[in-house]
């Protein structure tokens, strides 16, 4: 049996304590009593009870999940389309190519240049229509863009490592191309597809640089009101709020992580 | 016309037909990546060489104003600022992957080496901050830097700060809060390589008296090459364009070019610099991306 330096094991604690004490600092603030700086003043969930008589708290909460919802069901729809299209037809290697950097486009460019794109974009389409003026249907829009690529790449990996037997099978079997993409061919990618659409879900939630670029007065999401009110200064009831939104990330995250393992 | 047929997965069809169920299935999905990203991108890069009218409008004159303003001449003469924030850009970009690549590789040493049981107990916990949402892990260093707690006494008693104060916003809390948001980022693809790692290459390397620098040198990095440059770029080229964490950490006092361009997009209203601006970041990413890919070759030969 191997043994590991008494230094890595030292380091690799460090490193841990690096990750998780602000965390748990937020943590462990979100349940105390005082309401001005960072003294223990005795426990209390006050806070998390106040986050749900606040307004403008669950009007977030509401965009946020309604933010999700919709661009993580249009992005696995597309997402999915696109993947079957890319790796089941004959594509000559040039378009190929093409495709591939189209899609590899959202996860290698800092989202930064993405959401200042798409500003650009939306202000030219305000000439045409009243309906791209910041609010929450531009950040669909912008969510989905990036959510796409995520879904069809982890897609597209469980259509290869699926290989094509069992298709070649139902076609000789006289399966008609209907058929067969309902009753072979989707349900075995169904894993890639749950993956996928976990995957862009968590991504929305996370996402804060293209919320913060499309949003408007009224479309307020979670992420960007802890940024607003971080910035006018850090208070408990902010705490409990981002603690809430810790644990549904590690309720996500260890959900999909079984998910993908059971697979 | 000669059609051609072949067989595609156990189907006798045409080229021509199988190419247009094909397009069937791409258009969606392809027609809003062009609509929404691809032309986007190709009017922020029309856009940087328009004007900012009086009111922060867009005037359609096109020249090279802006790109001189990013290289420092403006209307007082040349400076630097600009160009001092891209290189600080890269610079800290720079930094936060490097420690963030020295502390990886403990982390992911300690973690491979856990029974299996365990082991994936550690790596959820290095994939849950992955997943948090970075304002919130930005600004929870708040709480680690406020003047009450013992890291801000610490640096009081040692004259660093004035007591009573806290330890952001700064460089230092920029750099730390860079690290702790990147280092899942190389943590991550790092471990798949140490986990496939051949010890007895190792051992090898050990048992002829290598010294430890060359059995890491040697032994251990040409291994673990492959995930190891996955996350330097999943970390670079992020990091140039962050601005969640300067802004939150680092203040008026450490801006990097995502506040430049967030601030060109937000109070100042000038959509025409900050596409410019925006050019130059895509610059500097398509460089890494040319530097990664040309490496990641030499890898391959290395290995």
């Amino acid at each position: 049996m191997r043994r590991t330096h008494p230094l890595v094991t030292i380091l690799a604690m460090f490193t841990m304590a690096f990750l998780y004490l602000p965390l748990m600092a937020v943590a462990v603030f979100s349940v105390n009593a005082t309401k001005y700086g960072l003294v223990w003043r005795g426990f209390t969930l006050d806070w998390y009870l106040k986050l749900f008589h606040n307004e403008v708290i669950l009007n977030a909460a509401w965009n946020t999940l309604v933010l999700a919802v919709v661009s993580t069901i249009v992005s696995t729809i597309l997402g999915t389309v696109l993947a079957i299209g890319m790796d089941r037809f004959p594509w000559s290697k040039r378009v190929n190519t093409f495709l591939d950097m189209v899609l590899h486009l959202p996860v290698v460019i800092p989202d930064i240049i993405l959401a200042a794109a798409l500003v650009v974009a939306f202000g030219l389409l305000r000439m045409v229509s009243s309906m791209f003026e910041p609010g929450l249907l531009n950040m669909i829009i912008g969510h989905i863009t990036f959510q796409i690529a995520f879904v069809a790449l982890v897609v597209r990996s469980r259509l290869v490592s699926l290989g094509q037997e069992i298709e070649e099978a139902a076609r000789d079997l006289f399966a008609s191309t209907g058929y067969l993409l309902r009753r072979v061919t989707l349900p075995l990618l169904l894993p890639g597809i749950v993956a996928g659409g976990m995957l862009a879900f968590t991504l929305s939630l996370d996402d804060f640089v293209i919320s913060f670029f499309t949003a408007g007065p009224e479309s307020v999401t979670l992420p960007l009101y802890i940024f607003a009110a971080v910035r006018r200064g850090v208070t408990p009831q902010i705490h409990a709020l981002s603690t809430l939104v810790l644990l549904i990330t590690v309720i996500l995250v260890v959900g999909t992580e079984r998910f993908s393992r059971r697979r | 016309m000669k059609r051609k047929m072949l067989v595609w997965y156990g189907e006798l069809t045409t080229t021509r037909s199988l190419i247009k169920r094909g397009l069937l299935f791409l258009s969606p999905g392809m027609l809003w990546l062009l609509a929404f990203l691809v032309l986007p991108g190709l009017v922020l890069v029309v856009v940087s060489f328009a004007s900012r009218g009086a009111y922060g409008e867009l005037v359609w004159e096109f020249n090279l104003e802006n790109y001189k303003r990013l290289a420092g001449f403006g209307i007082f003469g040349w400076s630097a600022d600009y160009l001092v924030i891209v290189w600080r850009s890269v610079w800290v970009a720079l930094v936060t992957t490097v420690l963030s690549v020295v502390l990886s590789y403990p982390l992911c040493f300690f973690i491979a080496r856990r029974p299996e049981r365990t082991r994936y107990l550690w790596l959820t916990m290095v994939i849950i901050p992955f997943w948090t949402n970075m304002v919130i892990r930005t600004y929870a260093w708040f709480l680690i830097l406020a003047p009450e707690l013992p890291f801000a006494r610490l640096a009081a008693m040692l004259g660093l700060v004035s007591p009573g104060s806290p330890l952001y916003p700064s460089a230092f809390a920029v750099y730390l809060g860079m690290v702790s948001m990147f280092l899942p980022f190389v943590a991550l693809p790092l471990y798949s390589s140490v986990e496939r790692l051949d010890w007895e290459l190792v051992e090898a390397a050990q048992d002829l008296y290598a010294s430890r620098l060359r059995v890491f040198t040697q032994a251990i990095l040409p291994q673990t090459l492959p995930g190891l440059s996955v996350g330097v770029i999943l970390t670079f080229v992020p990091a140039m364009g962050m601005f969640v964490v300067p802004d939150l950490l680092g203040g008026a006092k450490y801006m990097l070019v995502g506040n430049l361009i967030q601030q060109q997009f937000g109070a100042s209203r000038d959509w025409a610099f900050g596409a410019a601006i925006s050019m130059g970041l895509m610059v500097l990413t398509m460089f890494s991306l040319y530097l990664y890919r040309r490496k990641s070759k030499g890898a391959e030969v290395l290995v």
